[in-house]
Parts: C-alpha cells; structure tokens; sequence
C-alpha cells in the first residue's frame, strides 16, 4: 500500500471543511451529520465484515447500547453525559468480547445467526425494561455536554461528527496497513495461512469485533444526543441490515467505499420519501441488484477500472 | 537430541487411517524428505506435526518437548514454518504483503499504536518491506515486487509462500510439493532454492514428487504408504528397498 491512499482524507478534509458554508439550509446540514455518524459505524464494521471477513448481522444493538446509555444514565441517575457515553461504550465492548469469544470459534453462519440474536435480545431488552427505557415509545435523550459547553445546535454537530469521521477515516487507514492490520486481512484471506505464520486467530477476530462494537455504541450515544429522542427502532434488526447495505454497497474492505454507502443510503429514503413504507424494499433491491452488477461494491469496482495493478 | 521426533503418530477420519504409528527422527540442518504415493499421508503428516490436525494418538517433540495439540500459532513462534501443497495465497493483498506477514511474530502488533500511525512502527514497517523485497529476489519472484497476488502465475505463487514462510526466520520449514505443477526448468529453479534454503541453516522438511529433486536433495527419507511408514534411511537406502520398490510398482499386497 501506497501513501496515495491518503489522498482521499484530504479530499475529504477539504470536503468537510468547506460543506457547512455552501449547504442552502439547514435539512441538508442535518443530512450530513446523519451520513458522517453512519460514516463512522460503517467504517467499524467494515473493519469487521470487508477487511476481517466476519459477519455481523447485530450490530445496531451495539448502537442501541450506547444510545440508551446515553438517555437513561444522565436521565434517571445524573450522570455527565460523556460518562454515560464512555460507560455504554465499554458495556458494549465488555459484551461484544464476551459473546465473540465462544462464536469465533465457530465459522461464519455461526457467527451471523448469533450476532442477529445479539442484536434481537437487546432490542427485545430495550422495548421491556420500560421503566427506564419508555418501552416502544421511546424516550426523550438530555443534551450532552463538554467542559460545561452545550452541544445543542446542528452546527455544532456537525464538527464534532465531522472531526470524528476524520480521525476514524486516518485511523483505519493506518490500522490497515499495519501488522495488525496485515494480520486482520491475511485471516480473512486464508485463515490456516495466517495461523501458521503465527497469528492468533480467535484474538484478532475478538479484538476487530469488540473495536467496532465500541465505535458503534459511541456513535448510538451521539445519534442520541444529536436527535434528542431515542426509540428501540434505533437499535432494531432492519437498522442492522441497512448498515450492512452500506458496507457492501460502498464496497467490501474499503474505507472510502464506507462513506460512499453511507452517504448513498442516508440519502437515500429522502429521495424515496414517496414510497412512504416501502424504503426496506428498496434496500434490499438496491442491495440485490449490487451483489449482481457490482460484487465487490461501489468504490473498489470504479477503483479497479480507473487504476489497474493497483492494490486500494 | 534430534529436533523433532515422531512416535506412534496416527489420525484416524472416521474410518479413513490417514497416518497410522509413524516414527521418525530428524536432525538439525539436514534436508529430510517424506514420499509416497498419492494419498499416503503426507499433507497429513504435515498438518499433524504443525498443529492444523490433532493427532488421535502418539507424540511430537520439538527440542524434547511435546508439541502435540499446540496451536499452529504456537508452534509458528517455536520456529516452524510450512508451506501448502493447496495454495494459501491471501488474494486479498499484494504479492509483498503476503511475504511481510509472514514476519507477523517479529512485528509490535498493537492495535492502538497501529491507528496512531507510530513513527517507530511504521519505521520498523517500511524495513520491513524492504526485506520482504529482499526474499522475493531470493526466491526469484523480484520482479514482482509491485505486484497483487491474484496476478501471479501458479508457479510464482508457489514461491511465494516460500518466501512467506522464510520472512518467519524459521528453524524448521516444512515444504509441501514446491515443485508440483511446475515445468522442468522452474522445478530445476525451486530445487536451488531450496538448496540454498537449506544452505542457510534452515532444517528442511520436504515432500516431493519429483525424485529427481528429492534424490538430489535429501539427506534422509522417510517413506509412507497408505499412512504407514514402508521405509526410512538414506537415498540409496531407500532405493534399493524391496516394499519401496513393490509400492512404486504397484504391486503391494
Ligand atoms: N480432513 C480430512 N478429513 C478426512 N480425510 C482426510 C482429511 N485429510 C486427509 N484425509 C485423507 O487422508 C488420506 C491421506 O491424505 P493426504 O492428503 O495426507 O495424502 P498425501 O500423501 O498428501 O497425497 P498427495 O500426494 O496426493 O498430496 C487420504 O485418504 C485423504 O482422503
Ligand atoms: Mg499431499
């Protein structure tokens, strides 16, 4: 891998920097804080499911963690807002290593039909305790704060998220070409190759799991704060699908592909808005007619026409 | 003390005996080879003493220690290193990665210095790539330094995971048919190589159809047949074996 593959954060650098300043109003500024959050959980997970090769098919109830963390702790015990962020990011951690653990061991369908459970028993946990969580209706999340300053307007929400997204871009990127990284992909790649050339398996699949776990329930917690209100649809099965379609539609193993399926599919259900209901059926068309025409996805396909014996 | 040593090693598949009490010794620094018809083990016998398979019965010591049950990844940082006679190419990545993991154990692979970008990793990264470059030249693939694995010929892929399993420094290499599928002037190539493989102190475990190169190499060979161990000694030794000579033949009982 080249320093070439660099560019793109730049670009995306100068992208951000200059996008608050030319959006006509303030829907399309909300739309960019929504693309750059799914930016950042679709990047986790593509660590996971494009570069890692492992499923998971639950991960918004990772994001569903962290966003109730983040409603119920300050909500019914005062906690600072960033306490409660951090404490539903490392639950969703601690979970994510607990229940990977035993699952790795096992191979691939063992591992997407374990993860979808994962993902149902929290929702189906979020919806019951409605004591603290308000059942299926939701509830109202606190605004978060930082060094006594409030994080209210959109704005303002827009370059926290977007300083997120590029610190998660420049960090991935380094992470993939890095032993570990290099580790990650060879797995991926043969697994028994990888074993013996020495790399512990089971660990680096736990490791990639439980780092997109904590990314994504960072993520729930700042989805909660930016909208303000939180229901278990945030944290549902289809919310999960729909972020796997970002990653395949992006393009599998690819960190700008991440953006470019998030950026896609946020939009997405505004230009369908017609279809009032029928967004799930066109996802899953969109992601049939994908795997058809473009099975390695959007970026790496255009990558591969423009550039030939070229890796990224 | 010998540097690994085999005892009543067998698997069982069911009802398939794979590998059936085979004993062997070998020494450090010499070039032992395993032979036999198609099917007689010897991928097997590879997997068993690297730790891909459990045996179902007997004893692998390295350097007087039991190894049996260890992990590949276990047994990769005692100093093994084994090729495949399926390749394991990961196609996902460049020719050159494919040789740098193999460094995997020498390497600092924490996580977070990772995603900080380190100078000293990524110094200690950019080394690496270096030698890397270096072993492809040894293993005669420098002219595709700069290429994905999915773009390399058969033949090259095979070399490629030499040099991948040489970027571990190993003791101990296992070569599972280098040579197979290869014409004679590249066969003619892997046989050098693994020469001079040997020549640099690595001990050199060979499984090899070809008997020109196997005659040629070894300085010890170990003969199976339908997982049993038919024969064990020196080249002429071997050769001139009668339940050797029957089996090649096809005329075992
Ligand atoms: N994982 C497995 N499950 C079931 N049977 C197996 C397994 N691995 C090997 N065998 C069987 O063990 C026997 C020995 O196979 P092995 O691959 O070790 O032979 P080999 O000597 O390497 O042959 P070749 O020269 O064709 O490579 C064969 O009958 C094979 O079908
Ligand atoms: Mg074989």
């Amino acid at each position: 891998m080249n320093k070439r593959i660099y560019y793109g954060l730049y670009g995306l650098i100068v992208i951000l920097l200059v996008l608050p300043f030319v959006v006509p109003n303030n829907f399309y500024l909300d739309l960019a804080v929504r693309m750059a959050i799914n930016a950042i959980i679709v990047i986790g997970l593509n660590l996971l499911i494009g570069f890692a090769g492992q499923i998971s098919l639950g991960h918004a109830g990772f994001l569903g963690i962290g966003a109730y963390a983040s409603a119920v702790l300050p909500m019914h015990f005062g906690w600072h807002p960033v306490t409660a962020m951090l404490t539903g990011a490392l639950a969703s951690a601690l979970l994510a290593a607990l229940v990977a653990k035993p699952i790795f061991k096992l191979k691939g369908h063992y591992l997407a039909m374990a993860t979808l459970g994962l993902g149902i028993i929290i929702n189906i946990a979020l919806r019951n305790e409605a004591q603290w969580t308000g059942g299926p209706d939701g509830m109202p999340v606190m605004p978060m704060a930082l060094f006594g300053f409030e994080i209210g307007s959109d704005r303002q929400w827009y370059w926290v998220v977007a300083a997120l997204l590029v610190l998660t871009v420049w960090g991935s990127l380094n992470l993939i070409d890095s032993p570990f990284g290099r580790a990650l992909r060879a797995l991926h790649g043969s697994e028994v190759a990888s074993q013996v050339v020495g790399v512990n398996v089971a660990r680096y699949k736990v490791s990639i799991f439980v780092l997109s776990a904590f990314s994504a329930s960072i993520m729930g917690s700042i989805s909660a704060h930016y909208i303000g209100f939180i229901s278990p649809n945030f944290a549902d099965f289809f919310h999960s699908i729909e972020l796997v379609t970002m990653v395949v539609i992006g393009g599998m193993a690819s960190v700008y592909g991440s953006i470019v399926g998030a950026v896609l599919l946020t939009a997405l259900p505004q230009a369908l808005a017609t279809f009032e209901g029928w967004e799930t059926v066109a996802f899953g068309a969109i992601l049939m007619l994908c795997m058809i025409f473009m099975p390695r996805g959007l970026v790496p396909t255009l990558a591969a026409r423009f550039s030939k014996g070229d890796d990224k | 003390m010998s540097l690994l040593e085999v005892k009543d090693l067998s698997i069982h598949f069911g009802g398939v005996k794979a590998v059936q009490n085979v004993s062997f010794s070998i020494d450090s620094g010499i070039v032992y080879s395993v032979i036999g018809p198609n099917g007689a083990g010897k991928t097997t016998l590879f997997n068993l003493i690297t730790g891909v398979y459990t045996p179902t019965s007997g004893e692998i010591r390295l350097d007087g220690e039991i190894i049996q049950g260890k992990s590949p990844d276990e047994l990769a940082r005692r100093g093994m290193a084994r090729t495949f006679q399926n390749l394991q190419i990961c196609m996902n990545m460049s020719a050159i990665e494919n040789v740098m993991v193999g460094a995997h154990l020498r390497l600092d692979r924490n996580l977070f210095k990772a995603m900080l970008r380190l100078p000293a990793l990524k110094r200690r990264d950019e080394a690496l790539r270096e030698e890397a470059a270096g072993l492809m030249e040894f293993v005669g693939l420098g002219e595709y330094v700069g290429a994905r694995a999915d773009a390399m010929s058969y033949g090259a892929l095979k070399r490629l995971e030499i040099a991948r399993a040489l970027a571990m420094k190993p003791r101990l290499i296992f070569l599972d048919e280098p040579a197979a599928g290869l014409n004679p002037k590249e066969t003619q190539e892997v046989d050098h190589l693994v020469r001079k493989v040997a020549d640099s102190g690595i001990t050199v475990v060979l499984v090899e159809h070809d008997m020109k190169m196997v005659m040629n190499l070894s300085d010890r060979i170990l003969v199976l047949d339908y997982g049993r161990r038919l024969a064990e000694g020196t080249g002429q030794e071997v050769r001139a074996n009668p339940d050797v000579i029957a089996a090649y033949l096809g005329t075992h009982a």
